[in-house]
């Protein structure tokens, strides 16, 4: 065993921006983890403003002041955005994880094809819905209320 | 990219022994015909910087050992043309999310680590038979093609520094060590799977990709590491439906006795193990 590992040289964070060829769906994992992350704090911060229902119909008026200008409703946009990609995304990966438009195994031969072009017919469907619901969602928040 | 008449190697040099960190040190050379960007780090090695450590042995990309980053991305150094990359300034870095242990070398051990404890290798119960064959194990070419391609795997860990799941987890096995392991998973002579299954289901199984395809955009021998991790998966989640059925390892094929050699075939060599 060498008692020495060596000098620390994982990408950590910088790893998901930082490394390979940067096909479309490293995109997509990226944006996968920053709308979880995304949607998770919207959560929080859900709970957090809809407490303010605990401390009586003031502080409730007050809390839903505080979240009701044109920047939030942007913000709530946003989020709508993120949820509508993370939907649709997390179909695709749970097909693919359940084997669906990956294709079967083959011989390697060069060029190689891999299942990442198998399954790009299925990202592109999935991120053309999830663009159909956000412009509907933009319909909905910007002109017809 | 037309030929350059000369090529900058800008290489990440590490030496434990003197450095806290790593550096950065630029070494420029005429450009010949073919050159690959081993063929560059052995001409710096000859002429101008001989303490310069890599890994490399068989120069076709067959044995693996000379995965490194080449300009942002991992590659193995002899099967990189300079003029394929389509600039004059090579940077060449050990493989990220290894540690270093010498300008160019990584620590390979926790990947072999991992790998070793998904027991790649043929598992039956018949281990009578296994070391002492008396025929072979029977295999159509369809059972073959469902692990044929994940054979091709050298080890290089060009996957695991691609992987971005990797960059950050370390309890995560990674696209190599998973792929093997399915490679065995779906191989109709193992048996296996029940024994692999209870590491697969722990954080270091395959439940930490979420498909940003690189390991196998990376892959210098079209492996595909990510599709083996969607069929893993796929495998585990019928396990766990009680949706799937291991088919029984398949049978021994006795030894053809019936027909006489054709004269002019030579018998097979002697036994060398």
């Amino acid at each position: 065993m060498l008692e020495n590992k060596g000098h620390p040289n994982r990408l950590g964070i910088w790893g998901w921006l930082g490394g390979g060829k940067w096909g479309l769906e490293r995109y997509l994992y990226t944006l996968h983890r920053l709308t979880g992350l995304g949607l998770l704090f919207y959560f929080l911060l859900h709970i957090f403003v809809t407490s303010a229902r605990a401390f009586g119909p003031e502080a409730w008026a007050t809390s839903m002041g505080t979240v009701s200008g044109p920047l939030f409703v942007v913000g709530e946009f946003l989020v709508f955005c993120a949820f509508a990609f993370h939907a649709f995304n997390g179909v695709r990966l749970g097909l693919i994880e359940l084997g669906f438009a990956i294709g079967n195994p083959i011989e390697p031969v060069y060029p190689y094809r891999t299942s990442v072009h198998e399954q790009r017919p299925l990202a592109i469907v999935m991120m053309v819905l999830a663009g159909l619901v956000v412009l509907a969602g933009g319909l909905d928040f910007f002109i017809l209320h | 990219m037309t030929a350059p008449a000369n090529v900058t190697f800008r290489i990440r040099r590490f030496d434990p022994a003197t450095q806290q960190e790593p550096t950065w040190e630029d070494f420029t050379l005429p450009y010949t015909a073919g050159m690959t960007v081993l063929d560059g780090l052995r001409k710096i090695k000859e002429t101008a910087s001989p303490s310069l450590a890599w890994r490399s042995s068989c120069r076709m990309g067959v044995c693996g050992s000379c995965g490194m980053f080449i300009n942002g991305h991992p590659r193995l150094a002899c099967n990189t043309q300079v003029t394929e990359l389509g600039t004059e300034l090579v940077t060449v870095a050990p493989l990220p999310n290894f540690d270093i242990i010498r300008d160019l070398v990584p620590e390979l051990r926790p990947m072999f680590d991992a790998h070793a404890a998904l027991m790649p290798h043929i598992i039956r119960e018949d281990t009578a038979e296994m070391q002492e064959p008396t025929g072979e194990y029977f295999q159509s070419p369809h059972e073959l093609e469902q692990f044929l391609q994940f054979t091709y795997c050298i080890k290089c860990g060009c996957c695991m520094a691609a992987c971005p799941t990797v960059a950050t987890d370390p309890a995560y096995s990674g696209p190599m060590p998973l792929a093997q392991s399915h490679r065995y998973n779906a191989d109709s002579r193992d048996g296996g799977f029940a024994s692999r299954k209870r590491v697969l289901a722990t954080e270091q199984g395959p439940w930490k990709c979420h498909y940003a395809g690189e390991c196998s955009q990376a892959c210098p021998k079209g492996v595909d590491p990510a599709r083996a991790i969607q069929l893993m998966k796929r495998q585990l989640v019928f396990d766990y439906l009680k949706l799937y059925k291991q088919p029984c390892p398949s049978k021994v094929v006795a030894k053809v006795t019936t027909i006489t050699r054709r004269p002019d075939v030579p018998e097979a060599p002697a036994k060398t193990i």
